[in-house]
């Protein structure tokens, strides 16, 4: 399996604030194989939503801009595309479920009309065919067509992420990007809406970005992850790899605050200190004021990714041999 | 929806119930006795009591009140001290003219100030915004009996494009309707500008970007639609702030409206033409706010779906 779907190098998101200039992105390397889930982990203010809206071409702009870096997306340059090229990709080729669902549906407009307006930008079919495939989608999605002409009012939390899904398949695209889509729902409804993502992920083949801070919900639906930390991206492995052998510090923290079911456990073992001010990121490394491992070099230079074993990259200079491990 | 109706259509009896207290408080408590401008200042004594006792001016208070109040549910405000025709007549004849200036200065203000206050939002900060935002803060400031002056010196003495007041043409309705709805375009920009500023931040504008529609349509049909409550609101109250405005326009430009006739009544202290002006202006005022209220049903599924 070879055939690179998104490939993001270098990439630099900045925002400007009151406070400063913040750095919400810096140095981003991702890559996605075409058919393959990939979790994107990580502490809220880590970038991970960022860097989906810089793939979408979203970043609200001002005060967000996409400094430097490339995006391809099946080869092609996303970033060099202009605006109504973007458009054509947006929500037909790449498309994006949101965070809340209570808060991204349009509240004056039907939820059907929601789902038929992607479907008649992006694909050559009449207002009736249009209405039709949309009430498809709602059923896909296990909502009664005749719920069409309803409002997103008129749906639970649960229905509503569903409506989203519906509304970000309608044209079979390519690459989906989900930004912590069960968050904002109770438990039990997340299961069932992380459930019918991945059947209909492995009915239509999209590959998928699942944007979660949930170790949990990786385990069960990715193929590999990618931890995130202050900015950039730490380590990616498969999620078999990660889950089995931690590199990075920061994901061996991760890992460390799950209590075990195995032994008993009085207290839960967070990662020491806070996230960095991303206004004022620490030099070197960012995460050495909160690593267990620090050296003094930590602060004076910037690791830099290595593949410590084919398909297991970290970003840590315990694997460049530069720093010794706890 | 119907229960919504009616609902909003019985709080109008509070308000003009409170309205009609209002106005004939303070005609009660006006100096100057109706009967003695009927008959002139020279009448003698007992001529004027005896007026006072057939008009009933010598009942207490509440009696007066009741008996206005149940006069005019039948249509009667009473005879005009000045025309001695019915108030009604006076007002209903001058009612039409009011209501095409309002309407003109209402249609001026949204005209200019929602598509202002739209491309003002989209470009929050550049060179139109800052522009926009200078000139409807002027607009806001300015009194409109002062802007009517100045309109009349530009436009009908040294321009000689427009007649310096009368009614009956277009060309007489311009001046009176720039010069009523300037504040209100003023304000009108202003609070969709500010409408529309809140929305586009919402997730939902995002989610219809993120479909790849063009800009355009987000903001003609995810954006507009979701801003427009809080601007409807305004433009109502707008509608109501141009009637009262009416007084002062209609007077400088000798419009024969509602406006024009109550200030004259007030000089002449013609308290029944007064009274039912004031209560007509605000049965208007009251029942366009109604229409708004009807409005956002339609606009926002939501507030429907509270009164199914």
């Amino acid at each position: 399996m070879n055939d690179l779907l998104l490939d993001i190098q270098d990439l630099r998101v900045t925002y400007t604030t009151e406070e400063g200039l913040v750095v919400a992105v810096d140095n981003l390397d991702l890559q996605l194989q075409r058919g393959e889930t990939l979790g994107l982990v990580g502490e809220t203010g880590a970038g991970k939503t960022t860097t989906a809206l810089a793939v979408m071409q979203l970043v609200p702009d001002p005060p967000g801009k996409i400094e430097k870096g490339t995006i391809r997306f099946a080869g092609e340059d996303l970033l060099g595309k202009r605006h109504e090229e973007m458009r054509r990709v947006r929500g037909n080729r790449i498309s994006m479920i949101f965070q809340d669902p209570m808060t991204s549906l349009n509240p004056v407009l039907t939820v059907g009309f929601q789902i038929e307006e992607a479907i008649t930008l992006h694909q050559k079919l009449t207002q009736k065919q249009a209405s039709r495939k949309a009430k498809d989608m709602l059923k896909l999605v296990g909502i009664q067509e005749a719920r069409a002409g309803d409002y997103p009012h008129e749906f639970s939390g649960g229905m509503r992420q569903r409506v989203g899904i519906a509304m970000a398949l309608s044209c079979n695209p390519e690459l989906l990007i989900a930004d912590e889509p069960t968050t904002a729902l109770d438990v039990t409804i997340q299961a069932q809406v992380l459930e019918l993502m991945r059947r209909l992920r492995d009915e239509l083949g999209t590959s998928m970005i699942l944007i979660t801070h949930d170790l949990g919900v990786v385990a069960e639906v990715c193929d590999s992850v990618a931890i995130m930390y202050a900015g950039t991206v730490v380590e990616t492995a498969s999620t078999e790899n990660l889950f089995s052998r931690p590199l990075h510090p920061y994901t061996r923290g991760l890992f460390g605050s799950i209590p075990s079911l195995d032994e008993e456990v009085k207290r839960l073992s967070p990662i020491r200190g806070i996230m960095p001010d991303p206004t004022e990121l620490p030099p070197g490394c960012r995460f050495h004021p909160r690593c267990p491992s620090a050296a003094p070099i930590c602060s004076q230079r910037s690791p830099v990714m290595i593949e410590n074993e084919p398909g297991h990259r970290v970003n840590c200079m315990i694997y460049e041999g530069l720093v010794p491990e706890e | 929806m119907h229960k919504y109706v009616l609902r909003r259509v019985l709080l109008l009896i509070p308000v003009m119930v409170g309205v009609s207290f209002v106005v004939f408080t303070i005609m009660f408590f006006t100096p100057g006795d109706p009967a003695k401008i009927l008959l002139g200042e020279r009448a003698p004594e007992a001529e004027v009591q005896a007026l006072r006792t057939q008009m009933g001016l010598d009942d207490p208070f509440f009696v007066q009140y009741a008996r206005f109040v149940t006069n005019a549910l039948r249509g009667d405000l009473g005879r005009s001290l000045t025309t001695r025709r019915p108030a009604s007549q006076e007002l209903f004849a001058r009612f039409p003219a009011t209501m095409q200036l309002a309407a003109a200065g209402v249609l001026v203000a949204v005209l200019i100030g929602i598509p202002i206050g739209i491309v003002s939002a989209t470009r929050q900060y550049s060179l139109f915004d800052g522009a926009s935002m200078v000139i409807a803060l002027v607009g806001v400031s300015m009194p409109n009996f002062w802007q009517g002056i100045m309109m009349v010196l530009l436009f009908s003495i040294y321009l000689r494009w427009f007649p310096s007041s009368g009614y009956g043409t277009f060309a007489h309705l311009i001046m009176p309707a720039l010069t009523i709805g300037t504040s209100s375009a003023a304000t009108i920009t202003r609070m969709t500008r500010s409408s529309m500023l809140e929305v586009v931040r919402q997730d939902y504008i995002r989610t219809a970007r993120a479909k790849g529609l063009s800009e355009h349509l987000v903001i003609t049909r995810h954006a507009l639609k979701n801003a427009l409550i809080p601007i409807i609101t305004v433009v109502g109250l707008q509608f109501g702030y141009l009637l009262g405005g009416a007084v002062l326009t209609e007077t400088i430009f000798s419009w024969p409206g509602v406006g024009r006739l109550m200030v004259d009544a007030i000089r002449q202290r013609d308290y029944p033409v007064v009274q039912g002006g004031v209560l007509l202006l605000a049965l208007t005022f009251s029942v366009v706010n109604l229409l708004v209220d009807v409005l956002y049903a339609y606009i926002d599924p939501r507030i429907k779906a509270q009164y199914k």
